[in-house]
């Protein structure tokens, strides 16, 4: 079980985390929530909570809870230009439907 | 799928919620758009990467408008239809601006007191000017952030008036924008250093940008910054730079103004040799001269002993400013140096001295605005949780009403932190009076006449009583933008009437400041003035109550003593006309006086009155 990252996601992740000046990590997950079902979750990591996973990526710590995991695994987070805007993507080999933004999806 | 940012713990948004927001920089020469992504605050570029918009807007045809560089360089050769510096007109009537028409390259129009331009698209104001800047900055952003904006934050500069910030607000409107609020200029830039969570204290803002020199001085407490006073010279900036290394230039080459083939050349030299002396010490230079060519180079001790005279006007101001919120130099904990002057070197290190401390100058000083006002847009539409960044600003000059004898009554002091809402009573001044003119005012003077006229309107409906009887409120309201909304209501009836005020005209940081220092100067005289025409109003008062009574009950009085008080009221008159306020004070008293006795006659014929026919113990 593992989660994974680019290296232009890891740059942009190492650059927001020292930007920012504190936080432990990064979390990568899901909610349920959204026209088809669960949501990406993106987040600096503060605190842990008792049921997350640590993964140590490119010495970023990538934080996944437990519940998400089975939902993300064997991810690969990228960080892309489309047109102006840029962003990170999540390459997600479990994903059966997505809704047309892709914003919310389906295993 | 769509592309995503990190958010603050626990502040991820459900998918299509994305609450996107971005700071705009609306400036004279300059715009710029700016958002924070993955916690991290970053200019916005246009598609030709370029960080700043002209703030040039050019009417290219029947229905084409072009923002930006291209209409910049269009400016030359169509200066009727490209207006610049806009900013300047935002808010401000036809007449104060008619006096500069001949400098200016446009047709000027008279929009019902209002300033608006003659434009191959017809009549358009400062408001529909500004709007196509915004819609620019508006599309750079959509574009970036891939959809449509929640809302933004708009700086302008501490001393706009409500004028100024309602008019910079409907052209936001008019550029589909929804404004989470007008920021101060001073206050954004502060925010960018993060200095809202640093230590408390007192920041000094120096902000010399191409045409304009503004400095504030901000207050920071419980998070809070607060304008303790504002100054500068609408009139100096980096192009007055420009100007004396373009007088420079015509020395050395020998040409005068006139024969310059091009003074335009010159003046992109002048400003080339600027940029250059801020990074090496000495710059070299080819200029034609006529089938010739002129070398030379201008080195920095040169180019600073040019500009020295107008980097010393920028100190006069800064200490005046200090002055003006009543501290001394240092006290001033942090300097924040903004605008693309303050890079030159000379500027930097005469700041130093003066405040006796480095200024925080990491930050790119043509972005540090934008970036501040992108931070504080992301708070607001509640992307974060933990801080809760609450910025207070305080009006610029105080606000009242106009009372009886063309005195001034102020509700709400200079200086006072907004968002505040203040109420106080009047009353009617004549007996039967229905309707109450409401005249508000602003500035810092005694006398109506010497304070500038923001609104009037009139409340109608207040049901007859005896003079004094009505009680009427009258509520000032200034919501966080420095909006001012006034209300009056008449407490026995409740008949309301209010005014949102847009004035139709504004002030200039100059105005301002003299009309601040004017306050000072003519205290004296503003007080003996207000002392007069306070006796005045009394005087017409009692004299319109004693006549009153002598109609209706003067037959109760011995023949004698009616025409003591006559006499008292002839003698009352006469010094009402006079100019001394203690000659009319013991004229009333004198009525007041020789009236005692008529006074207490009326009381008891009103008495006998009331009781006539009743039987005692009924009473």
């Amino acid at each position: 079980m593992a989660i994974t990252m680019t290296d232009a996601a890891a740059d942009r992740v190492r650059h927001f985390l020292s930007n920012r000046g504190k936080g432990i990590g990064l979390r990568v997950g899901v909610k349920t929530t959204g026209c088809s079902g669960l949501a990406y979750v993106l987040e600096f990591v503060d605190e842990l909570n008792p049921d997350d996973e640590v993964f140590d990526q490119q010495g970023i710590k990538l934080i996944v809870d437990g519940k998400s995991l089975v939902y993300i695994d064997g991810t690969q987070l990228d960080f892309t230009r489309e047109g102006l805007n840029e962003g990170f993507k999540f390459n997600n080999p479990n994903v059966n439907g997505e809704c047309g933004c892709g914003e919310s999806f389906t295993v | 799928m769509a592309l995503l940012q990190i958010a603050e713990p626990g502040q991820s948004s459900a998918p299509h919620q994305h609450k996107l927001a971005a700071g705009i920089d609306l400036g004279t020469t300059n715009s710029l758009v700016a958002t924070v992504r993955s916690g991290e605050a970053q200019i916005l570029m246009g598609s030709d990467d370029q960080p700043m918009v002209p703030s040039a807007v050019r009417f290219v045809s029947e229905d084409k408008t072009d923002v930006g560089q291209s209409a910049l360089d269009a400016a030359v050769f169509d200066a009727e239809n490209t207006i610049l510096s806009v900013k300047r007109f935002m808010g401000r009537g036809f007449a104060e601006i008619a006096n500069q028409a001949e400098q200016l390259p446009y047709q000027l129009v008279d929009q019902s007191g209002l300033l608006a331009l003659q434009t191959r698209q017809g009549v358009k104001n400062p408001v529909e000017v500004s709007a196509e800047i915004l819609k620019r900055l508006h599309a750079i952003a959509s574009e970036h952030l891939a959809g449509e904006l929640t809302g933004v934050v708009i700086t302008v500069p501490a001393y706009f008036d409500d004028a100024q910030r309602q008019a910079t607000k409907d052209a936001a409107r008019l550029a589909g924008l929804n404004v989470l609020r007008l920021l101060n200029e001073p206050t954004a830039a502060a925010l960018a250093y993060g200095l809202d969570s640093g230590q408390e204290g007192v920041v000094a803002v120096y902000d010399l940008g191409g045409g304009t020199f503004d400095i504030s001085i901000l207050r920071l407490q419980k998070g809070v910054f607060e304008v303790l006073a504002t100054g500068g010279n609408s009139a100096l900036g980096g192009d007055d730079f420009d100007q004396a290394i373009v007088g420079w230039l015509l020395e050395q080459t020998g040409e005068t103004e006139r024969s310059a083939q091009s003074l335009r050349e010159y003046k992109l030299l002048a400003r080339r040799l600027k940029e250059q002396l801020s990074q090496v010490a000495e710059a070299d230079f080819v200029l034609p001269l006529g089938d010739d060519e002129f070398r030379g180079s201008l080195d920095r001790a040169t180019f600073e002993s040019l500009v020295q005279p107008l980097v010393r006007k920028t100190l006069l101001a800064c200490k005046s400013a200090v002055r003006d919120a009543g501290l001394q130099l240092d006290q001033v904990l942090s300097v924040v140096m903004v605008g693309g002057s303050t890079r030159v070197p000379l500027v930097r290190q005469t700041v130093a001295e003066l405040f006796g401390q480095e200024p925080l100058t990491s930050i790119d000083p043509d972005q540090v605005v934008a970036l501040g006002a992108a931070i504080q847009a992301n708070v607001l539409v509640g992307n974060k949780s933990e801080q809760d960044t609450l910025l207070l600003d305080v009006i610029p000059l105080s606000l009242g009403l106009e009372t009886m004898g063309g005195l001034v009554e102020k509700i709400i002091p200079r200086n006072t932190v907004i968002p505040v809402a203040k109420a106080q009573e009047f009353t009617t001044f004549k007996d039967g009076q229905t309707a109450m003119a409401i005249h508000v005012l602003q500035g810092e003077r005694e006398l109506v006449a010497d304070n500038r006229s923001l609104a009037r309107f009139e409340l109608h409906g207040i049901p007859p009583m005896p003079a004094g009887g009505a009680h009427i409120r009258v509520t000032f309201q200034v919501d966080a933008d420095g909006l001012l909304h006034v209300t009056a209501q008449e407490k026995s009836s409740g008949v309301v009437a209010s005014i949102e005020v847009k004035p139709s005209y504004g002030l200039t940081d100059e105005q301002i400041m003299s009309m601040i220092t004017g306050s000072m100067q003519h205290a004296k005289a503003d007080m003996q003035q207000r002392m007069l025409l306070e006796q005045q109003v009394e005087a017409d008062r009692v004299l319109e109550a004693v006549r009153a009574a002598l109609a209706s009950d003067g037959h109760l009085l011995e023949t004698e003593e009616r025409k003591r008080i006559e006499l008292q009221l002839t003698e009352l008159q006469q010094q009402r006309q006079g100019d001394d306020p203690d000659a009319i004070k013991v004229a009333i008293e004198r009525v007041n006086n020789s009236t005692d006795q008529f006074a207490a006659l009326r009381m008891d014929q009103s008495i006998r009155n009331a009781l006539k026919g009743h039987k005692v113990d009924e009473v």
